[in-house]
């Protein structure tokens, strides 16, 4: 029990994430432990063969016929609209109809009573297919124009212009390859039919709301008519933003059809192979630059392999254009988005959101340019910093709150960069095959969604009568620690132990029409919801005190766990109830809308966030360079969280997110056979870092700042912006092979760079 | 038959379980299936269904010699019946653990898919006790946290000493209960000898049944390939198979020795190789996998057959009554063909002692990844001159193969970057390589050329 002078687990408070226990002990439960019932239906999906092809005939009759099978879908099964795109472009169906775009995509599903059953009895489908041709890669899609948008160009002063005028110039290219989420829990959903044909939905999504969409448009029926429910994820890192409604609603199509429980859960091939991933990038470019390093003048082209679909790829393609300058001013800059279609799983939502391609680019520059000049890379890179005068940014935003100068010197100091450059120079000199790099990499990273209407939050509050509090919100739980971050603000606001709020799985039946958990920004919204919300009820108790004790406002003091009303002293619960019997409503909801935030992609211009967040981190590498293979040493990190509502929760993020990064730009090799199909689909061929792979040395420590913006507490999100500093081990293996590395740098891409055997 | 046989028994935490082996596709139900749809313990996860990720790891309990042995193995393809006289824990089991207070004292969980796995492989290290957290924990893969709040629980939990019989006779006495009682099932789709006699009799009378050990490749024909295994002959029973023998000359170890209980030998007498079964999967699958599956499954990229070649060591094979030995390099004659008859089966790998020997895997993830390439060189040099070259690849071929082209032109001539640099050209007489997803062909090309150049440095040239 905490004593009077504060409560347990308010803001700040580096408390255990609220699951941790049920965690460990194996009693949390995800949606495929849920217990169906005994007549439920399992469902399989049969991916397409081909990358690109028409279907010219298909008979399922053997396949209906078939042990255990309760039913078969396709496309004219479906009711309402084949379609779950997230942006209403209409490029998704959900399942094919009449053609195939890439292989893997769903051409019809099996209810049976066993995953076993259903897999099975899909085997024994008969359908022909006249191949089409297929693009398969950026270069073959630029080659025949094939992009699902139009570019975008963002842009200030003229970097045509001053290119041609600048002392140095330099031009590359660099790959960036893509990365699949491999959230430990592949995609699943369960719906349970209810009365009038309604379903109930359970399902590992970032986006209740979207997939309640998804699902009452696939089944014709009104959105009241679905309620999505969310307690966790396995993980989710963007991957169960848009690519959960599928298999939601392939189950609800299930459940209203044959009024049984419905379950769809993707086993881990059939996952990697059927949805998503982070996009690949191919970056050219052209740089002007003085001989002091200083960038005069960039024009840039980041181009995304977007897959068959558009999806998010917009927002994720801008977000790169947003995040090219990274922590630099160039006065001088155009940077050109160009969104290939190509005959590939559409690429979609991935931590970072393009952001990491867009600051890979600016990162290969200051390299290049640093390697031209014969200069320390971190001389150059803080040489070009935005500073107090050089501030606005090639989307006109104003740089406000930039500390990156200030992070990047103490990081410097602290971690010994100069000393251990020095060192290695010696090193290197001293061994003949085993080389080592270092690197140290800023980064900033802009919050809040680019696009305008996802940044609203909801948050539904009760208290009892007995002074518990049950606490709701438009956010997911996928590991991040939201539901913990956001009940000890709710603490925090009604001033009790955060031992009083239960935490409750997200569901659109209590909060309405919410955004995805995505863009960093869920602690921001939500949090800041559930405190508007906290405080309404608070002002409510407060009004409650004034008129029914007759006390002035200022002889009203909610103490931690307590209530002091005049002279009296009140526990909490007491309290409560005493405003319950003088029937005062004790349920609130709370609506955040994030302010200032504006953006017009016709002029590529405006304020697209709100605030920015920052960091940065130093990489030592070893690398053998007759073999490519390479080992991160040592990492040090200071990063930007504001006011860390949990310091804990925080530096887990940080932490993972790194090591996630590192993963995208090491061995996360995402490979596609000839014909366009993915043969790294699962562990034993995909390899996302384990734990020898974490550097023996690794320091983290949170930078000592409060946000300038009215965030929630100060705070600043952390969810995305840790990805990226794994860019500081990229370029400290690149300080060793120089040259062209594509990333990610695996043992073969490293060997490459290094030059053929002699 | 009579009953007894068609039953196997074992301890699903303290309740003893008896399941009936009528029909083969209960033979090959998986210990994940059982325990989340047969059980409804839902606290063991699948995350691959390949013994790649650890989120289904459990411990299993085996009574040898009075002692009690605690292994983290991969629930998703181990077969039910392997738990026959053994005891099961799943997470369910292990409520009170310090493991579980030491992963939530030290925040190290997020999405907490994984984090159950995690457990189960830390109950068995505190057990057990253990050399390398990292080695340990390196077959659960965790895709939030970054893995250092783990590798802190880990260090903070300490170990127990139950392994200890004097600390658990209750356990030790049911075991061996259960052992005694221990039937040989034989129902016709399942079959567990325990004599390499019985062994041979019953593969010889039945030459189309799969041969089972560790089940680390034969389990995912089931949970990948979909296919049912109409008939098994289970190996983890045979006790001379399980045998490790030393002389002063050679190493013999049974083809149904674990990669674990084989390490520390193979480790005292070359460390380079113990460097590659430390590397060879992870501690789940060591648990179980056999360096004898390892030879006879015929993969081109099986981490010890390049090694055995380049030690020059020999395999013995059984059928029926009928023995024979053969060097290991001619046991690979193409991809996917094997020089082993029906009813045939290795009882053992004989090593010589005291070669020279360096080995390097290359993958690209260090730990629990399959490789590309790996290089075994077993190079002496006398006065300067190279006098014995035996160089074996895996990767490089259909098979693992010897470099013949290289060692000719290594063997002879002076030990110097001359000579390397034309053994390295020859390689491109031994080999051909293909492109896949795991390296191209140029990359695997040219990595064997560089480690030849690599060992040659490393042996003190420059």
């Amino acid at each position: 029990m905490s004593n009077n002078a504060s409560i347990n687990g308010g803001v700040g408070s580096g408390i255990s994430h609220d699951s941790t226990k049920k965690h460990a002990n194996g009693t949390a439960v995800y949606v495929d432990d849920i217990r169906v019932p005994e007549n439920a239906l399992h469902l399989y999906a049969f991916p397409s063969p081909h990358a690109h092809a028409e279907i010219t005939a298909m008979d399922l009759s053997e396949v209906e016929s078939a042990d255990g099978v309760a039913l078969v879908l396709t496309a004219d099964d479906i009711t309402g609209m084949n379609d779950v795109s997230p942006t209403h472009s209409g490029d998704d169906p959900l399942l094919a109809d009449g053609k195939v775009m890439f292989q893997g995509q769903a051409i019809f599903a099996v209810a049976a009573d066993s995953l076993n059953q259903a897999r099975a009895a899909a085997q024994l489908a008969k359908i022909s297919f006249k191949p089409l041709p297929a693009i398969l890669s950026i270069n073959e899609a630029l080659a025949q124009d094939s992009f699902v948008f139009t570019p975008q160009v963002m842009a200030q002063g003229d970097a045509e212009g001053e290119l041609k005028n600048a002392k140095n110039t330099l031009s590359g290219k660099l790959n960036i390859g893509g990365q699949d989420h491999f959230y430990l829990e592949g995609q699943a959903s369960l719906v349970i039919p209810q009365e009038d044909g309604d379903v109930l939905v359970h399902c590992s999504t970032q986006h209740p709301s979207e997939v309640q969409t998804h699902v009452a448009q696939v089944l014709g029926v009104e959105r009241n008519a679905v309620t999505v429910e969310v307690r966790r994820m396995g993980g989710g890192f963007g991957g169960k933003e848009t690519q959960a409604s599928p298999w939601a609603a392939l189950a609800a199509m299930t459940a209203q059809k044959t009024g049984r429980p419905a379950k769809m859960r993707l086993v881990r091939d059939d996952d990697m192979i059927m949805t998503g991933k982070r996009h690949p990038f191919q970056i050219s470019y052209e740089v002007g630059f003085d001989d002091a390093g200083i960038v005069t003048a960039l024009d840039m082209t980041l181009v995304s392999d977007c897959g068959h679909s558009l999806d998010l790829s917009r927002a994720i393609n801008d977000r790169a254009l947003f995040h090219a300058d990274n922590c630099y001013y160039i006065p001088n800059m155009r940077v050109t988005g160009l969104k290939c279609r190509t005959n590939k799983v559409s690429n979609t939502a991935f931590r970072g959101f393009g952001a990491p391609q867009g600051m890979m680019a600016i990162e290969e520059v200051m390299d290049q340019v640093a390697q031209k000049l014969g200069k320390d890379p971190l001389a150059v890179r803080q040489a070009n910093l935005y500073n107090a005068s050089n501030n606005t940014t090639h989307y006109g935003m104003v740089v406000e709150d930039n500390v990156a100068p200030e992070i990047i010197a103490q990081l410097k100091t602290a971690s010994n960069y100069d000393k251990r450059r020095a060192e290695i120079e010696e090193f290197n000199a001293n061994n003949e095959f085993v080389k080592k790099g270092i690197a140290l990499t800023p980064l900033k990273f802009g919050i809040s969604f680019t696009t305008k209407f996802l940044n609203q939050a909801g948050a539904l509050i009760h208290i009892y009568a007995d002074g518990s509090v049950q606490l709701n919100h438009g956010g997911t739980e996928m590991g991040q620690g939201l539901f913990t971050k956001v009940a000890q603000i709710v603490a925090n606001t009604l001033n009790i132990d955060l031992e009083h709020i239960k935490i409750t799985a997200t569901n659109t039946g209590k909060v309405p029409n919410t955004s995805p958990t995505a863009a960093s920004s869920g602690t921001d919204m939500n949090g800041m919801a559930a405190k508007l919300a906290a405080e309404k009820l608070i002002d409510r108790l407060r009004q409650f005190a004034i008129e029914h004790y007759g006390v002035a406002e200022g002889d009203v003091k909610f103490l931690p766990n307590r209530v002091k009303v005049g002279k009296q002293t009140f526990s909490f619960k007491e309290f409560v109830n005493a405003a319950y019997m003088e029937r005062i409503q004790l349920s609130a909801t709370g609506f955040y809308a994030t302010p200032k935030i504006n953006f017009d992609p016709e002029t590529g211009k405006g304020r697209p966030f709100l605030y920015f967040s920052y960091g940065a981190s130093v990489s030592e590498v070893e690398v053998d360079t007759l073999t490519g293979e390479a080992e991160v040493v040592r990492v040090d990190i200071l990063h930007d969280v504001g006011r860390s509502l949990n310091p804990t929760i925080d530096l887990g993020q940080i932490e993972g997110g790194f090591i996630q990064g590192v993963g995208w730009l090491t061995n996360e090799e995402l490979f596609w056979n000839d014909d366009g199909a993915l043969a790294t689909h699962a562990p034993s061929t995909y390899k996302i870092p384990t734990m020898g792979d974490r550097p023996d040395i690794f320091n983290i420590t949170l930078f000592d700042n409060e946000n300038m913006e009215d965030t929630v507490y100060k705070s600043k999100a952390v969810g995305e912006p840790p990805f990226m500093l794994a860019i500081s081990t990229y370029r400290a293996i690149w300080q060793v092979t120089k040259g062209n590395l594509d990333a990610p740098a695996t043992p073969e891409a490293i060997l490459k760079a290094c030059g053929e055997p002699s | 038959m009579s009953d007894t046989t068609q039953n196997i028994k074992f301890l699903l935490g303290e309740e003893e379980v008896t399941i009936e082996l009528n029909d083969a596709s209960t033979c090959n139900m998986t210990v994940l299936e059982f325990l989340r749809e047969k059980k409804h313990l839902k606290g063991t996860k699948e995350g691959c269904g390949e013994g790649d990720c650890g989120a289904c790891t459990v411990v299993v309990v085996e009574e040898i010699g009075d002692d009690l042995y605690y292994s983290a193995v991969n629930s998703c393809i181990q077969f039910l019946p392997t738990l026959d006289g053994k005891q099961l824990l799943s997470v369910e089991h292990v409520q009170d653990h310090p493991a579980i207070s030491a992963l939530v004292d030290n925040n190290a969980s997020q999405c907490g898919f994984c984090t159950p796995g995690f457990t189960m492989s830390l109950v068995a290290m505190y057990e057990n006790g253990s050399d390398s957290i990292s080695d340990d924990l390196a077959g659960n893969l965790c895709r939030c946290t970054g893995y250092g709040p783990i590798i802190n629980a880990a260090e903070s939990m300490g170990t127990g000493a139950t392994d200890d019989p004097e600390n658990n006779p209750d356990l030790v006495a049911r075991l061996k209960a259960l052992k005694q009682n221990k039937s040989n099932p034989d129902t016709g789709s399942y079959f567990a000898p325990t004599s390499i006699a019985e062994l041979a009799e019953t593969y010889a009378s039945n030459p189309d049944a799969t041969l089972l050990a560790g089940g680390t490749d034969v389990g995912l024909w089931v949970t990948k390939q979909h296919k049912l295994l109409e008939k098994i002959i289970y190996l983890g029973n045979v006790v001379e198979l399980k045998t490790i023998s030393e002389t002063d000359d050679y190493i013999t170890i049974g083809a149904g020795v674990t990669y674990s209980q084989a390490i520390d030998i193979i480790n005292k007498n070359y460390p380079d190789y113990g460097e590659i079964i430390r590397r060879t999967g992870a501690k789940q699958v060591r648990n179980v996998g056999t360096i004898g599956g390892n030879i006879a499954n015929g993969s081109p990229i099986g981490d010890s057959p390049p090694v055995l070649i380049a030690l020059g060591a020999h395999i013995v094979l059984r059928c029926g009554d009928k023995t024979r030995e053969l060097p290991i390099e001619s046991f690979f004659i193409d991809y996917g063909k094997q020089d082993i008859a029906a009813g045939e089966f290795i009882t053992s790998i004989v090593i010589p002692k005291n070669q020279p020997l360096k080995a390097y895997k290359i993958s690209k993830r260090n730990d629990q990844d399959i490789s590309a390439v790996l290089g075994a060189f077993s190079i002496a040099v006398n006065d300067g001159v190279v006098s014995h070259a035996r160089i074996a690849y895996g990767g490089m071929a259909g098979t693992p193969k010897r470099a013949t082209a290289c060692e000719k032109a290594l063997v002879g001539n002076s030990f110097d970057m001359a000579t390397v640099t034309s053994a390295m050209q020859a390689m491109e007489s031994d080999f051909t390589p293909l492109s896949d997803m795991r390296a191209s062909a140029s990359y695997r090309m040219n990595v064997a050329k560089n480690l030849l150049k690599k060992c040659y440095l490393e042996m003190g040239g420059a």
